[in-house]
């Protein structure tokens, strides 16, 4: 007998929905239910009590409606009435419409906890079973409110059905999932965990879900559930398929429940050895059952004894404990890598990519390289290659980056438009972060952009940008690749983009090469221009003008561009200011005020690739990181952060890339920290526990290495612990904020860090600090702030141990902490004399060091001629030695000129005016910096500091405010400073004329010697 | 968690909405629409799985669809889902409808929605997995039945005549 009677239908129901079906049009169908809608609205406000089966009828209705896409705004009330009756088909439609078309109106959801209050104490089980069915349904915040203390009464009152704890179970999850702070652990959590033991095997399937997701922000309340779980999936996993009866399916044992299980234990870090090596019998039992011929040839049977078996591997690779266990896996999924159902090979795909981080198995995981590259060329299915695209950015290391990329890029060409974007993503990060030869690199990313234009984000080419002109060696290379990709008839707009700033910096580089002379390259450049869009055009301005510095030959043929009407008088704003000012710096300005104001970018800032980050921002937090950090451990940066230039070493600390030189160059200023307070707890440095310490952390000496020429940066990083630090030192002192991050989302408990100094090192180095909160919350950081004096030199560096709770285990890590003696080193003024005597002394063969080292790059003899043949100095010691030189001068000016040296402005000016001759982006955030009112403040209080400023600021004043104000500007600026004279040492012309050697001179200590010029011209 | 149960015809039209979490309503709608148009075009023999759409959450989702002669069945899940456990729940909720309507169509749908919806609060209670096992489902109908029967409504005097 079929379990619905289709004979039991309601007439009236049947007959409108025969009607609607008949309908001819979508107009007639509207009409049909809109007749209905007011049929029933009449019906419900009539006088006429309706009858329950009246009632009934028409909230089927509409549901019906509804479920055709129509908005229903009425008959909640009538539903609530519904509730009330005694009758099982009336109530159990009336929660079924209020759990479909749920509403927030206040007034009705007090009735409707109403009724459920009374259902859920009428002891009639299928009512309660109705009631907790609707909370669970809608799982409101109210709900939650009025119902979170009473379910797990019913939960774990010995008398309730096993149907009605089923239920409750699944109830108080989801409202703990909707409102966690709402429901109160206590004790019934204890029997909550013995439920696992029931014999009911849906009761065990439920609290197993329930007890899954109350552990994972509670472990240590249900951490009695693991040796209970573990019991529970071996009698599954060994029973007889015959011995549950019911609850097996397709021949497969309780599949549903075993994953459940398996899902609990992925909670919980590997149990201790007894019950461990009842697990691990479990788990070779399920790897072994797959290997067994199937008993069933339906799809079913596979299906579930497999998705046991993918859970048992997610265990397995959780774990990640057993190298035996990890490597049957791997095994296991390259078999289903080769799969003729699609869906394993989906799945294995899948968890691969976790195996992938895992150092046992990792290399296991690269053996299937071909079949996965296989999958990407052949798998009909999008979802499948999608897969193959993951996993191969994650086994991608240094040994296979070159092909993985290579079959990624020649997959792009035909991918499917909705993941090109983020192959794209991938593809530019691995071939940075493996990338061993950057013109590798280059290539790969120009590639990109001749396959994938259109999916090649801003940060793609930002980061190309930012790497080209941090690494020297490749920028030859770079210049002359993408002066051969533009040759092209039709270019992407990106590469325009990336050739239009790349030959502005560095077209310099080829121009010895008749081929790509700068009248060859500008007119290439120009040829695209009218093609492209407005930020390009102003992109391509802005190269002609560096070119105008670069090669003074093509000047006349630029200006003539810039003076054209289609550029002057452009409509956009932009382009028009740009050409305006672009040509009238050209006009004006001597060639000693181009060359700085267009020299070279300096070096950007180490940080994060913003293309990792758009990553992961598109992926979502979880999956992306994971990844990434699995790979960061795994291969302690391969390439890092390109090595930042001096002048910018210390970029990532507040406020700004110059602090330090300002340390190095100046009289020595004030030290910022505060001096060691009296009353700073000393954080016992004494330790008789070094018993307790841990051991070094592994990979710790690398990074401290790293450090010794770096204040900022990450220290330390594991699963669970982020220990990041800034620090900054001025003679003797010093200051050391140390950040510890909260990787996890659960609270650290106890966290105490110590910083443990060797007996010779405490009398040598004071190291102050305070102690921190004890308990970090998940996702957190806090920050410990740590006072040095360096009273003595010394040689072994402190030790930073970190002891924690985590969940139930004890954490114990312990880091070097990279305070070395070169920190304090201080510069010191000597006449060359005194530094020959000096240098003359150190003869002794323990005093002189020689090495021979290789060459990291191929020293290309092309490159090396066209630099001869130009004499520009991009040879990197002599360009930052430059930069190093001119920045100094301009912060001792502004150091010394003022009572009160801002010197953070200092320092902002500087790192900004760098910036500022950059992209459209840039140049509009400059503009931010610099308003207006700046000008009009240095018009009406002249002082020194503003000159030098201003002086240092024309460039981006022309650039910004326009030629006029600009030009204005200087005239003021020309009046002021001759009305100072002489006798501030001022060098009016000089500075008007833009020679920076005549920057302010003053007498007094520490003046700079030389006035002779230091800038050279670069042409 | 399971967020969505969806099932549409060929042609797209929903025979069975329900949302574990809430959406308004015309966004329920549009969630339909698009995952018909991602499901559509997808052919018979590749992979029952694939990302969310844009509405439901995106790449943190994934969409578990079945095929049945002229109805998609369509379960949308967060990643505490087994992919194919997923899949069997589906194939255990159209068993079970097989079994209580014996032979369902897509008319049993139509006509006896409220019905397919208890049967559907059996296997699925707000999002999580209630029940597995075939028997124990089929028996709750069964009894639920019973007590419909004993209630003796008026309504079973007139037989439909569909």
């Amino acid at each position: 007998m079929p379990a619905v009677s289709k004979g039991d239908g309601m007439r009236g129901l049947a007959v409108f929905i025969s009607d609607i079906r008949n309908c001819k049009s979508k107009e007639a169908e509207i009409k049909r239910i809109n007749k209905e809608l007011a049929n029933i609205r009449s019906k419900f406000k009539g006088d006429k009590a309706l009858d329950g089966y009246s009632k009934k009828k028409y909230v089927c209705k509409l549901l019906f409606i509804f479920l055709l896409g129509h908005d229903i705004d009425f008959g909640h009330m009538e539903a609530v009435n519904l509730l009330s009756s005694n009758r099982y088909t009336e109530k159990q439609i009336g929660y079924l419409f209020i759990s479909v078309l749920v509403n927030s109106n206040s007034e009705l959801i007090r009735l409707i906890n109403n009724a459920i209050k009374n259902d859920l104490a009428s002891r009639n089980p299928t009512f309660m079973g109705l009631a907790l069915h609707c909370i669970a349904n809608v799982g409101s915040r109210e709900m939650a409110e009025a119902f979170a203390g009473e379910i797990p009464k019913i939960l774990v009152a010995g008398d309730t059905m096993d149907s009605v704890k089923q239920s409750a179970a699944l109830c108080l999850l989801r409202l703990y999932r909707a409102s966690p702070d709402l429901v109160p652990m206590g004790d019934w959590t204890s029997r909550v965990v013995h439920l696992l033991n029931d014999q009911h095997l849906g009761v065990v399937t439920a609290a197993t879900s329930l007890i899954t997701t109350l552990a994972q922000k509670n472990p240590e309340e249900f951490k009695t559930s693991v040796s209970l779980a573990v019991s529970r999936l071996s009698r599954i996993v060994t029973s007889a398929s015959t011995d549950l009866q019911d609850y097996t399916y397709y021949f497969v044992p309780a599949p549903w429940l075993s994953v459940k299980l398996l899902r609990l234990l992925q909670c919980y870090p590997p149990p201790d050895p007894a019950v461990r090596g009842r697990l691990t019998e479990c788990l070779e039992t399920i790897l072994n059952k797959a290997q067994e011929p199937p008993k069933s040839k339906k799809v079913q049977h596979s299906n579930a004894k497999n998705a046991v078996l993918f859970e048992a591997i997610s265990l397995i690779i959780h774990h990640d404990s057993e190298p035996n266990l990890l490597v049957r896996a791997c095994n296991q999924l390259g078999q289903f890598l080769q799969h003729r159902e699609t869906n394993l090979r989906y799945l294995a795909l899948e968890s691969m990519c976790t195996l992938a981080s895992s150092e046992f198995s990792h290399e296991a995981v690269k053996t299937h390289i071909d079949t996965v590259i296989n999958a990407l060329k052949t798998e009909r299915d999008v979802s499948v290659r999608q897969r193959a695209v993951d996993l191969l950015y994650a086994m991608c290391d240094r040994s296979n980056a070159q092909q993985i990329v290579a079959e990624m890029l020649s997959y792009l060409e035909t991918a499917d438009y909705s993941i090109r974007e983020e192959i794209v993503l991938k593809v530019a990060i691995l071939a940075e972060k493996y990338a061993v030869d950057y013109t590798w690199y280059v290539d790969t990313i120009l590639n990109l952009i001749r396959i994938a234009g259109d999916y090649v984000s801003e940060e793609v080419w930002y980061r190309v940008i930012q790497i080209v002109i941090n690494r020297d060696d490749v920028q030859g290379y770079a210049a002359k690749t993408v002066f051969e990709a533009l040759q092209a008839p039709a270019c992407h707009e990106n590469l325009v983009k990336v050739g239009g700033y790349i030959l502005g910096e560095f077209g310099n580089l080829i121009a010895g090469d008749p081929r790509s002379s700068p009248l060859i390259q500008f007119d290439l450049l120009h040829s695209k221009f009218h093609l492209c869009s407005v930020p390009t055009r102003a992109l391509l301005l802005s190269t002609y003008i560096k070119f105008v510095n670069l090669f003074p030959e093509v000047k006349t043929t630029i200006q003539d561009v810039l003076r054209s009407d289609s550029q002057l008088k452009n409509a956009d704003v932009e382009l028009q200011q740009r050409a305006v000012e672009y040509l009238r710096l050209s006009s004006v300005a001597s060639t000693d005020i181009l060359a700085t104001v267009l020299e070279e970018m300096p070096p950007f800032p180490e940080r994060e690739s913003s293309i990792l980050a758009k990553l992961k921002k598109k992926k979502g937090p979880s999956t992306v990181t994971d990844l990434e950090e699995a790979k960061r451990e795994r291969s302690v940066d391969v390439n890092g952060a390109p090595e930042p230039a001096p002048a910018s070493a210390s970029a990532a600390s507040t406020p700004s890339p110059s602090a330090d030189l300002l340390g190095l160059g100046a009289a020595p200023p004030a030290p910022t920290g505060p001096p060691p307070s009296a009353g700073g707890l000393l954080v016992d440095v004494f330790s008789d526990s070094a018993s307790a310490v841990a051991p070094l952390a592994p990979g710790s000496e690398d990074n401290f290495a790293r450090f010794v020429c770096k204040n900022n940066g990450v220290l330390f990083e594991n699963q669970l612990l982020q220990i990041g630090l800034k620090s900054e030192f001025r003679q003797n002192l010093g200051r050391m904020f140390i950040f510890y991050g909260n990787k996890t989302s659960t609270q650290f408990l106890n966290f105490t860090p110590t910083l443990i100094c060797a007996d010779d090192l405490q009398a040598n180095l004071n190291l102050q600090t305070k102690p921190v909160d004890p308990t970090v919350d998940g996702g957190a950081q806090v920050q410990q702030v740590v006072n040095i004096e360096c009273v003595s030199d010394f040689t072994e560096a402190p030790v930073l141990n970190i002891q924690f709770r985590y969940g139930g285990t004890f954490q114990n890590v312990s880091v070097k902490l990279p305070i070395t003696l070169n920190k304090f080193f201080q510069p010191t003024e000597m006449a060359s004399q005194d530094f020959f005597q000096r240098w003359k002394q150190l003869s002794n063969p323990q005093q002189e060091v020689q090495s021979i080292f290789k060459a990291k790059h191929p020293m290309d003899t092309e490159i090396t001629k066209a630099k001869l043949l130009l004499g520009r100095s991009s040879d990197l010691g002599q360009h930052s030695l430059k930069k190093l030189i001119l920045t100094l001068q301009t912060l001792w000016a502004l150091a010394s000129s003022t009572p009160k040296p801002p010197r953070l402005d200092a320092c902002c000016v500087w790192s900004r005016i760098c910036k500022l001759r950059c992209t459209g982006s840039r140049c509009a955030q400059a503009r931010t910096l610099f308003p207006r009112g700046y000008v009009t403040y240095c018009r009406s209080s002249f002082n020194p500091m503003q000159a030098v400023g201003l002086c240092v600021l024309f460039p981006c004043v022309s650039a910004t405010l326009g030629d006029h104000t600009a030009h204005s500007t200087m005239e003021h600026l020309s009046t002021c400073t001759s009305s100072l004279g002489p006798g501030r040492g001022w060098d009016t012309k000089g500075l008007l004329t833009g020679t920076t050697a005549g920057l302010p001179v003053q007498g007094g200590p520490g003046s700079m010697k030389s006035r002779q010029p230091v800038v050279q011209s670069t042409n | 968690m399971i967020q969505a149960i969806l099932v549409f015809n060929n042609h797209g039209k929903p025979r069975l909405v329900r949302f574990y979490q809430r959406f308004p309503e015309e966004i329920q709608q549009q969630i339909v629409r698009e995952t018909f148009h991602l499901v559509l075009k997808r052919d018979d023999n590749i992979c029952n799985f694939l990302e969310g759409g844009s509405l439901i959450g995106g790449s943190d989702y994934k969409l578990i669809y079945r095929h049945y002669a002229t109805l998609y069945f369509v379960f949308c899940v967060d990643s505490s889902e087994s992919e194919l456990g997923i899949l069997d729940l589906i194939q255990v909720f159209v068993e079970t409808l097989d079994k209580c309507f014996e032979n369902v169509c897509e008319l049993d749908l139509i006509f006896h929605m409220d019905k397919v919806h208890y049967i559907l609060q059996e296997v699925v209670m707000g999002g999580m997995v209630l029940e597995t096992n075939m028997n124990e489902i089929v028996a709750q109908m069964e009894a639920q039945n019973r007590l419909e029967k004993s209630e003796n409504f008026p309504m079973t005097l007139h037989l439909s005549t569909r």
